[in-house]
């Protein structure tokens, strides 16, 4: 409970979480009502409170005893605006796909809630579930395994349509989706190709086309670019930028490239072990960093010149990730962390503005989840 | 969806306009299938077995064409030709009763055929929809369906045949197919609950859950097409298995029954004289391996064109 308290404490506090109008449904009639009401520019669209998800870890054959559990993620808060893209960056394993699946209810809460214009989505069902997923859209990581090899690319971009047949009439759905292929930039001419016959580039693009055809009003992006060529990459992540304006799309682009999220990021989170550490504007982030965790990442961004390359100081991590299935108390970061002291063991450190940068207007004055965070200058330290 | 037009950069992984095929004929269509099957035509062992197993099949819908009697009209058997060696008119000889062994040899393609034929559909069917269920349900219900077709598994089929032919009582090519198809399911089951968990887990199926996909949509549209390559395989090998099962069990006195023909029936009954008379026991057994070689043949030709795992 204390716990609890202390969370809602760190809810009135920052800016990064507002406050939640939860709208009341009574019938699903008022849920899907409230759900296809039109988002206003600049409001939050998305609002994620206390997000919990632990995947059990059972023993025994027959008698299945639950002896732990991974803690993928363990109590995250951030809201996603209209028309903005947040970065999620973190190393592998520290529950950013996770989020990703949670947003898109393709796994379950274990506890927390996920507010789409006001409504708890993790409590939603049959039609309203449904409005959501129209709204709410995702391309996956890997090209190659998101697209059903056995159904040609007419059949995949028009899923959608006959999933909800009331988006467009069945005569009209080939010219849509031929209208889809020409917007990311594929030949509308291979609607009958199949997903082998494109290479990487391409499939992405065929699974951007798949997200867009809906006409959502938010995208998670998880990874879409980090199996793809670097040159590819850029290709893809201007592709959506232009859709973002295109059709005023949000994006939550989980990534652990940092200079690709800085690329297409209004604002940045950055994750370890299944918790926020920092988050800020990416000028905040990259330029003023207060969190160790987001220093050390960034020191370790390569940099093209040579000479800058010489001056800069490297903050190399020793130790390994902890396990999720028993972090360490107080601050998950403390193994590896140069500035570690008892207090980190002890107090768990809200995610909130230091208290020596409060009042006052410095960019590092944003959230971070360190009791001893102090701007450094990674990037540019000569 | 806006119809504003916009400039873009031709992206550069690919070329995404192809040229337009010369004589404009309509692009060709690739899918798994269509390339396994331009695969298939090509390869010799495919177009061999292939025929003989046509011919086969027209020896089965219609004996007749080929034989000038039929084996069950009277006077067929004459007794004073017992075990007589091939003469012109009756190439492959007579058995002990005086029968003509090419009109029986033809005649009792017509068994083993169903009896492969059904078994492979019976099996498919079962060991597919079950398979499909366990692997869709998971957990408990996966469990306990698992364990069942462990116990249908361990029987060996001819222990297993005995059992089930003395329980049925009388014996005939659909009891004996019956009795294969509640024997050798599981290995079908376990082909596709295994291919099923495989791909329930891919990213293209998370994509349309996110969708808002039903259980139905997800199950038939795409977890079916991607586990079929494999059952396709099993079962065209499983044709010719079957066919050399029902001939055991026919051997073995506990499958057809006389006066049904069947080529094991035939080879049982020349055992005892092949010393004397090699000829009566080698036109049925020649006929039997050549039926199942054909089978095994294609399901390893159909298994190297399809089989995503070899390709």
């Amino acid at each position: 409970m204390a716990e609890l308290s202390k969370n809602d404490e760190q809810q009135d506090a920052t800016p990064n979480v507002s406050e939640v109008d939860v709208v009341e449904a009574r019938t699903e009639d008022e849920a899907v009502d409230a759900i296809e009401a039109p988002a206003e520019r600049g409001e939050p669209i998305l609002q994620v409170r206390n997000l919990v998800k632990h995947f059990p870890l059972t023993q025994g054959i027959l008698i299945k005893r639950q002896v732990g559990a991974v803690k993928a993620v363990d109590g995250i808060s951030f809201d996603l605006y209209q028309g903005e893209t947040l970065g999620i960056v973190g190393e592998s394993g520290c529950g950013k796909s996770t989020v990703a699946k949670l947003l898109m209810n393709l796994e379950r809460v274990t506890a927390g809630e996920i507010f789409y214009k006001g409504q708890d989505i993790t409590k939603l069902s049959g039609r309203a579930l449904k409005a959501v997923r129209r709204n709410i859209q995702m391309v996956f990581q890997d090209p190659y395994t998101s697209l059903n090899p056995r159904m040609t690319v007419g059949d995949i971009v028009g899923e959608p349509f006959e999933i909800h047949p009331e988006v467009a009439p069945k005569g009209d759905r080939r010219r849509k989706v031929q209208e889809l292929l020409d917007v990311v930039g594929l030949n509308p001419e291979h609607i009958n190709r199949y997903p082998h016959q494109f290479s990487g580039g391409q499939r992405q693009r065929i699974g951007i086309a798949r997200g867009l055809a809906l006409n959502p009003e938010i995208i998670i992006c998880d990874e879409p670019v980090s199996a793809l060529d670097v040159s590819v990459q850029a290709q893809v992540v201007n592709l959506m930028e232009r859709l973002q304006d295109e059709f005023n799309l949000s994006y939550l682009f989980i990534a652990h490239d940092l200079s690709i999220v800085r690329h297409i990021s209004d604002r940045v989170g950055v994750m370890y072990l299944g918790q926020i550490a920092e988050i800020g504007t990416d000028e905040q982030i990259y330029d003023h960093p207060t969190h160790p965790y987001t220093q050390a990442l960034l020191s370790a961004v390569p940099v093209p010149d040579p000479d800058a390359r010489e001056h800069r100081e490297r903050i190399i991590l020793t130790g390994d990730v902890p396990s999720p299935a028993n972090p360490p108390s107080g601050c998950r970061f403390r193994t590896r962390c140069w500035k570690a002291q008892d207090k980190c063991a002890e107090e768990v450190p809200l995610l909130a503005i230091p208290e020596r940068f409060q009042g006052s207007d410095s960019p590092a004055a944003h959230e971070s989840a360190c009791h001893f965070a102090e701007e450094k200058d990674v990037v540019h330290a000569a | 969806m806006s119809e504003q037009i916009i400039e873009r950069p031709v992206p550069a992984d690919g070329p995404t306009a192809k040229a337009p095929e010369p004589d404009g004929k309509p692009e060709r269509v690739a899918s798994l299938w269509r390339d396994g099957w331009r695969d298939l035509r090509k390869r010799p062992m495919f177009l061999i077995s292939g025929f003989v197993i046509l011919c086969l099949l027209v020896l089965a819908i219609a004996p007749g064409l080929f034989t000038a009697r039929s084996p069950f009209s009277d006077g067929f058997c004459d007794l004073q030709h017992s075990m007589d060696g091939p003469t012109s008119g009756h190439l492959f000889g007579y058995d002990v009763q005086g029968c003509d062994i090419y009109t029986r040899t033809v005649w009792g393609t017509r068994n083993s055929i169903i009896v492969g034929v059904v078994s492979t559909i019976l099996t498919t069917a079962l060991g597919g929809v079950i398979g499909m269920l366990a692997g869709l349900w998971g957990g408990w219900a996966d469990s306990v369906i698992s364990r069942v077709s462990e116990i249908f598994y361990a029987l060996p089929i001819l222990i297993g045949g005995l059992l089930i032919m003395s329980m049925v009582g009388s014996s005939n090519v659909w009891t004996v197919s019956f009795v294969l198809s509640i024997l050798g399911w599981p290995q079908v089951y376990r082909i596709m609950r295994g291919e099923v968990i495989g791909n329930k887990y891919n990213d293209y199926v998370a994509a349309a859950r996110a969708l808002g996909a039903s259980p139905m949509r997800i199950a038939f549209r795409h977890i079916l097409p991607n586990t079929l390559a494999p059952i396709v395989v099993v079962s065209t090998m499983n044709l010719g298995v079957y066919i050399a099962a029902e001939a055991s069990l026919s051997y073995l006195g506990i499958g057809v029954q006389s006066p049904a023909i069947s080529w094991g029936l035939m080879i049982s009954d020349a055992q005892d004289r092949w010393l004397t008379s090699p000829h009566a026991l080698l036109f049925p057994a020649g006929a039997l391996s050549l039926t199942v070689l054909a089978f095994i043949m294609l399901g390893d030709v159909v298994r190297d064109a399809f089989d995503p795992k070899l390709r």
